[in-house]
């Protein structure tokens, strides 16, 4: 892992499909056993100009998800390495059963992605506003969680997962998101990053979450608490030893996702902190709610995902121990 | 070898297939005795004639792949497995006992031989297509084959797998439904019936559809096989018109799709079918 650290809160100037994109391309451009299998959304991320380039190697399933999961198994059990695309809900909700038998049952390792995670659905609406896509393959054995952050980590996710013989679910932030990290970047899976040490409290944050985390660092430090802030990216396997590092080094913990907290980034580290290093935890994510359509500025507020929250929960943990 | 010797081979098989579900299945006392003796006499023409598969190498790259979309007929694939040389046939007789290699429904990761992992039904028809896609644009020639039940194309996802196979042009599928018209709660027509009929909507689909009366005749079966290798630029579907519990006394009659006989009449049917195995190779 190296990793340059750039969090100046800065929206990017290109899409975070484009990572998904540019890796596949770069493989595939390699490697002729690189598929990628959408549903009818080719054109939200991009995927149709790949299946120009590489027409054996690109296929639209049409609207039919739970068609495109069980071929994306079957091309893995001849030797493909194999991505699955759909939105959220939809790569996950309504093709799960198909992904975990035809995929994760059989041993088949498909990488399945699911655009425009929690509140990013923005427009499409709460039908479209998974909060509980990640917590559906959370319970699949063995299976590989990653909620990335931006571009240089999606991008280097995707290469890892390509070269990886584990079943895993991915978000992709479709469109605009905030930089945190320099191009060229190098991430482990399964491993957490540490973008600012402290010793009051210690925050793990994933995806969107990660810009608000840095900036509820910075308004915590103005008002003399010092918080450790850590991307943990990958939800699954949970970087155990850096969860109880936290505790050891801040004494209480603040989780926050873009996603039901009380079945997922917040549950597994409290899994782990329960079992190994008991200290008060704070969950910021979404509490038991559906989603609803809006802006994404107004979503985040509504379902209370801001630095603000983070700043609050982060008292609110130092306060109980 | 002529055709007339090749058939009676192909039937003699068929017999043994049968048997050896019936061993199987009877090891344990109960099971989906109907849906693995309907489809006994396909399994024999594929694996006794026209599957390309190596026992000792069962994951062949160049093999043609056989899946039971219908997972249930498990059974039917371990004798047929089993008497082809992929496993010692007793091995099958461990079937749902505790740490087997021969669980209910057909295991990628369990059973040498075995293609991809099925059991909720719909499922193994779009892991086919998959497998019949990727082995396309590899440039290999070989055929997949995936069985479905009728009962079973009342998922949608049958549906869906069948317009992706059309739209690809994926002539090297070929897919054997087993019209045995009975599925779980009684007769397909009375659960949930198929409009024009299966063949029909195949048809619909954009598949090369052949009706086989017989469904239980590896002649008439062997032949709708031979005329799917010659058809072109379009998926074969293949309605077995079948008998459900073909050939096992216990469940014939009825049609049921799972069966708990008794020790007396597991002990009547296996000798009934050893006697029709004795008979038909004395023929």
């Amino acid at each position: 892992m190296s990793f340059t650290l750039i969090g100046k809160h800065e929206k990017d100037s290109r899409a975070m499909r484009d990572a998904y994109c540019d890796a596949l391309r770069e493989m595939m451009a390699k490697d002729p056993s690189v598929v990628h299998v959408d549903c009818d959304l080719e054109g939200c991320i991009n995927t149709n100009k790949l299946a120009k380039e590489f027409p054996n190697n690109v296929f639209n399933a049409g609207i039919a998800e739970a068609n495109a999961m069980g071929v994306a198994a079957g091309l893995t059990a001849t030797g493909k390495k194999a991505f699955m695309h759909s939105f959220g809900p939809f790569a996950s909700r309504r093709s799960f059963d198909q992904a975990f038998m035809s995929a994760a049952y059989a041993g088949l390792p498909v990488h399945i992605i699911g655009s425009d995670p929690g509140v990013c659905a923005a427009f499409n609406g709460g039908t479209h506003m998974p909060f509980e896509d990640m917590a559906l393959y959370l319970s699949v054995p063995g299976s590989v969680v990653i909620d990335p952050t931006d571009y240089a980590q999606m991008y280097c996710v995707i290469k890892k997962l390509a070269a990886s013989e584990k079943f895993s679910y991915t978000r992709l932030i479709r469109k605009g998101f905030t930089t945190v990290y320099a191009d060229g970047s190098d991430f482990e899976i399964g491993k957490g990053v540490t973008l600012a040490d402290g010793k009051d409290v210690a925050i793990i944050a994933s995806g969107i979450m990660v810009d608000e985390a840095l900036k509820a660092e910075e308004a915590l430090k103005a008002e003399g608490i010092s918080a450790k802030v850590v991307d943990m990216f990958t939800w699954k396997p949970l970087d155990e030893e850096l969860v109880k590092a936290c505790a050891a080094d801040c004494g209480c913990i603040v989780t926050a996702e873009n996603h039901q907290a009380g079945c997922g980034l917040g549950s597994v580290v409290a899994n782990c902190v329960a079992k190994n290093c008991p200290v008060p935890m704070e969950m910021v994510g979404v509490q038991d709610r559906f989603g609803q359509v809006g802006p994404e500025d107004f979503l985040r507020k509504e379902y209370n995902l801001t630095a603000d929250d983070i700043v609050a929960a982060a008292k609110k943990a130092v306060s109980r121990k | 070898m002529q055709k007339a010797e090749k058939m009676q081979e192909l039937r003699v098989f068929a017999a043994q297939i049968r048997l050896e579900t019936l061993k199987t299945i009877g090891s344990l006392g109960f099971g989906h005795v109907g849906g693995s003796m309907s489809i006994a006499d396909a399994l024999a023409v594929l694996y006794g004639d026209v599957m390309k598969v190596d026992p000792k190498n069962p994951r062949w790259e160049d093999r043609d792949w056989c899946v039971l979309s219908k997972g249930h007929a498990g059974p039917a694939a371990y004798a047929t497995l089993g008497l082809k040389g992929f496993y010692p046939i007793e091995e099958a007789y461990t079937l749902n006992k505790p740490h087997t290699h021969f669980p209910s429904h057909t295991d990628r990761q369990q059973t040498p031989g075995v293609d991809l992992t099925t059991g909720s039904l719909g499922q193994g028809m779009s892991t086919a297509v998959g497998a019949a896609l990727g082995n396309k644009i590899d440039g290999r020639d070989n055929h997949v084959f995936v069985f479905v039940g009728d009962g079973e194309c009342d998922e949608g996802q049958v549906w869906e797998a069948a317009q992706f196979a059309a739209h690809y042009k994926l002539d090297h599928l070929i897919c054997f439904v087993d019209y045995n018209k009975r599925q779980l709660d009684g007769a397909c027509e009375d659960v949930m019936s198929h409009g024009k009929g299966i063949g029909a909507k195949f048809d619909a689909f954009g598949w090369n559809v052949i009706d086989v009366a017989d469904g239980n005749d590896v002649e008439q079966i062997y032949d709708a096989v031979q005329a799917a290798y010659a058809n072109t630029g379009k998926p074969t579907c293949i309605v077995l018109n079948t008998v459900k519990g073909k050939g096992a006394t216990f469940a014939e009659p009825s049609g049921a799709h799972s069966s708990q006989p008794t020790p007396e009449q597991w002990d009547e049917a296996i000798k009934a079918s050893e006697a029709a195995y004795a008979a038909v190779k004395a023929q």
